[in-house]
């Protein structure tokens, strides 16, 4: 005799590409519905369809290794507090993981950049927003300022994220979308996307200025700020690639700032 | 002394940009940026040409420098960038390798 398990599905699309996410266990399925709000799509279309099985807790290790494999067309990717594998070719996968959104929220960021890597777009630690139809990043790295930058903003913008940056390239530009992912600001983004015009980098000091930055430097600092964990040379050769077709496109330039809302009277 | 020849590393990606040489290494991504002389010894490095040839046409017509200390020196850098997975290094010609990056 059999036992049927009911399973439910949530998709969630960010970016553009949706994924389904099929759980046998609905507060872990409710637990998805609150963590995504905004992200969560009625449509049953998916490009990626993950089974979740969940383990018994574990005691979280703060120093445990992401680590992104691909053998033969399988995706392993492993952290101390999950084990997931992706087949792109069959457009499945497995995760095991605790009950948290954190693993989960791991394996979509490490699943969307290995995608947008093909695709000649990245995830990047930065926070973006969109003002006057048009998106501005600001990276950097832990305390640079994307927070700070975030919550200064003036009502006539749109927060896409204050912590992870989704960029696709389209034509001859590129488009930032809004994530879930988020920052010390714990504010999901707005589930939108506009043409992307600047990147700052971003520096505190004393006052407002924008100062122009060589190609060399740009394209350094956008390499040192990609979300980006695979151990593939053909993955790596194409983001490497990718950072200097983006410097070639997109402005970026120096943002020094002062904590105050004052700063994006220079941005728009 | 043997003769020590090299050939660029074909794993990683590689690119150069206003004079900048930036070379990433395609197993675990570190990027790294070359000075002039190892900029000059990776792209002469054809497998082909000895790395005595690469300093005398290359190196001592740049920089003013004793041919023999220059060779020293470019030996110590040509081994640094092997031990980095940029560069193979062999006492042998090494033969072409296809796909290499731009």
């Amino acid at each position: 005799m059999t036992t049927e398990v009911d399973r439910s599905s949530v998709v969630i699309e960010i970016g553009g590409m949706p994924v389904r996410v099929n759980t046998s266990d609905p507060a872990f399925s409710r637990l998805l519905e609150d963590r995504y709000c905004g992200y969560v799509t009625s449509s049953d279309e998916a490009e990626i369809s993950f089974d979740v099985e969940l383990t018994a807790p574990v005691a979280p290790d703060p120093d445990a290794d992401v680590r992104v494999t691909n053998v033969n067309g399988r995706w392993t990717l492993t952290r101390g507090d999950f084990h997931a594998e992706w087949e792109p070719a069959a457009r499945t996968g497995r995760i095991r993981q605790t009950a948290n959104p954190y693993s989960i929220d791991a394996v979509l960021r490490i699943i969307h950049s290995l995608v947008l890597a093909r695709q000649g777009g990245f995830l990047l630690h930065s926070a973006s927003a969109i003002r006057n139809g048009k998106a501005f990043l600001f990276a950097g790295v832990s305390e640079a300022g994307k927070t700070t930058i975030s919550r200064l903003a003036p009502p006539d913008t749109t927060l896409l994220t204050d912590e992870i940056s989704y960029v696709r390239k389209q034509g001859d530009g590129y488009v930032a979308f809004g994530t879930p992912f988020t920052g010390e600001l714990a504010k999901l983004g707005e589930n939108v996307s506009a043409p992307i015009k600047a990147l700052y980098l971003l520096a505190k000091g004393t006052e407002n200025r924008i100062e122009p930055v060589a190609p060399g430097e740009a394209t350094r600092s956008l390499l040192a700020n990609l979300l980006f964990f695979a151990e593939d040379e053909e993955l790596v050769q194409a983001i490497f690639h990718s950072a200097f077709e983006f410097v070639s496109r997109v402005p970026v330039s120096r943002l020094t700032f002062f904590p105050d809302a004052r700063v994006w009277e220079l941005i728009g | 002394m043997s003769k020590l020849y090299l050939t660029r590393n074909p794993k990683v990606a590689a690119r150069s940009l206003d004079g900048e040489m930036m070379i990433m290494s395609g197993k675990d991504s570190t990027l790294f940026t070359l000075n002039k002389t190892a900029t000059i010894l990776w792209q002469a490095a054809d497998g082909a040409t000895p790395l005595d040839e690469i300093v005398d046409r290359k190196i001592c017509t740049e920089f003013e420098v004793e041919p023999a200390e220059a060779l020293k020196d470019a030996e110590t850098l040509a081994r640094e960038l092997a031990s980095h997975e940029i560069l193979q290094i062999s006492e042998q010609p090494i033969p072409r390798n296809s796909g290499e990056s731009r």
